[in-house]
């Protein structure tokens, strides 16, 4: 059974292993769309997939966060990646079975994740 | 919205904006009365009277951005065509309770779905607020309450993603006793 004296252990655990956060500028952000709109549309799991994946890759340098209504609320869910230097990349429809590919391609590996763009599916 | 707890997800943004520090979600049981009511209380910069009584229409938001809030409006939907209300209190500088009962027995309740994933997901991503979700059924209760767990946690962030996992775990473990379910 889970049991608050656990959190007692996990902050030992955490403290040790816990290096400098990179969450200044050079960081990747990722932020999702959680106004009514979003949350309707499914922005809960896909904002639970991103953390999990995040989690699951123990990526460092990378933050998601929530914002309010993006403005295009037949695409959303959406989702916005920041990459330091680089232009915004913004990911539409988005599902927890795009999510794998995008921490993959894009977060990873720097290539952005054409047909799930704004760009790609707004007619 | 095909979950309460989306409802509760989108309801408890609107303390976040109103600038709450802490935030009360309480999801209560009556089951001889075919009961389920949900409450979020902030302690937030809270509406006029006259806010208040515009909130209920769509059309009506303090935002700049746009000038459609659809929050409210579909929550109060959602309790209704069930045969339940929703009703809001709230006073400018001191802050917002909003509540909901649903009557649980019709056939347009709207299941209250993964409520887990909603505290889990404004707790990390809003870790310099305190949260308490309490859970009751019949009388029997459980909390999970930021404040609790920041003492113990000391300097280790709400977010860190071995924390996240722990509070799911909490949580699901502690509904799943509280409904009767598995007890470990």
């Amino acid at each position: 059974m889970k049991s608050l004296a656990e959190l007692q252990a996990i902050k030992e655990r955490t403290l040790k292993n816990m290096t400098a956060r990179n969450d200044s500028e050079d960081a990747t952000r990722i932020v999702v769309g959680m106004a009514t709109c979003g949350i309707a549309a499914g922005a809960r799991p896909v904002m639970n997939a991103f953390t999990e994946e995040l989690a699951r890759r123990s990526l460092k340098g990378v933050t998601v966060s929530q914002t309010g209504c993006i403005g295009m609320c037949q695409y959303e869910p959406i989702v916005e990646v920041f990459v330091p230097g680089q232009e915004k990349v913004t990911y539409v429809q988005m599902t927890v079975e795009k999510v794998a590919k995008i921490v993959n391609d894009h977060i990873v590996n720097g290539n952005i994740v054409t047909e799930y763009t704004v760009g790609a599916v707004a007619k | 919205m095909r979950e309460l707890s989306l409802n509760i997800l989108d309801i408890a943004q609107n303390s976040i904006a109103a600038g709450a520090s802490l935030t009360n979600i309480e999801v209560a049981e009556d089951t001889a009365k075919h009961e389920l009511t949900i409450t979020v209380r902030d302690n937030g910069c809270g509406m006029t009277a006259e806010q208040v009584a515009n909130v209920l229409d769509p059309f009506f938001t303090t935002r700049t951005t746009r000038k459609v809030g659809m929050g409210i409006p579909l929550f109060k939907l959602a309790a209704e065509q069930t045969g339940g209300c929703l009703k809001i209190e709230s006073e400018k500088g001191k802050g917002t309770t909003t509540s909901a009962v649903f009557k649980t027995d019709s056939i347009d309740f709207t299941p209250l779905g993964d409520v887990t994933s909603t505290v889990a997901i404004l707790i990390s991503m809003n870790t310099d607020r305190d949260f308490i979700y309490k859970r009751s059924r019949d009388g029997e209760s459980f909390v999970l309450s930021t404040v609790e767990m920041r003492e113990i946690l000391g300097g280790v962030p709400l977010n860190e993603p071995e924390v996240v996992q722990w509070m799911k775990d909490y949580i699901n473990e502690q509904t799943n006793i509280l409904l009767g379910g598995v007890n470990q």
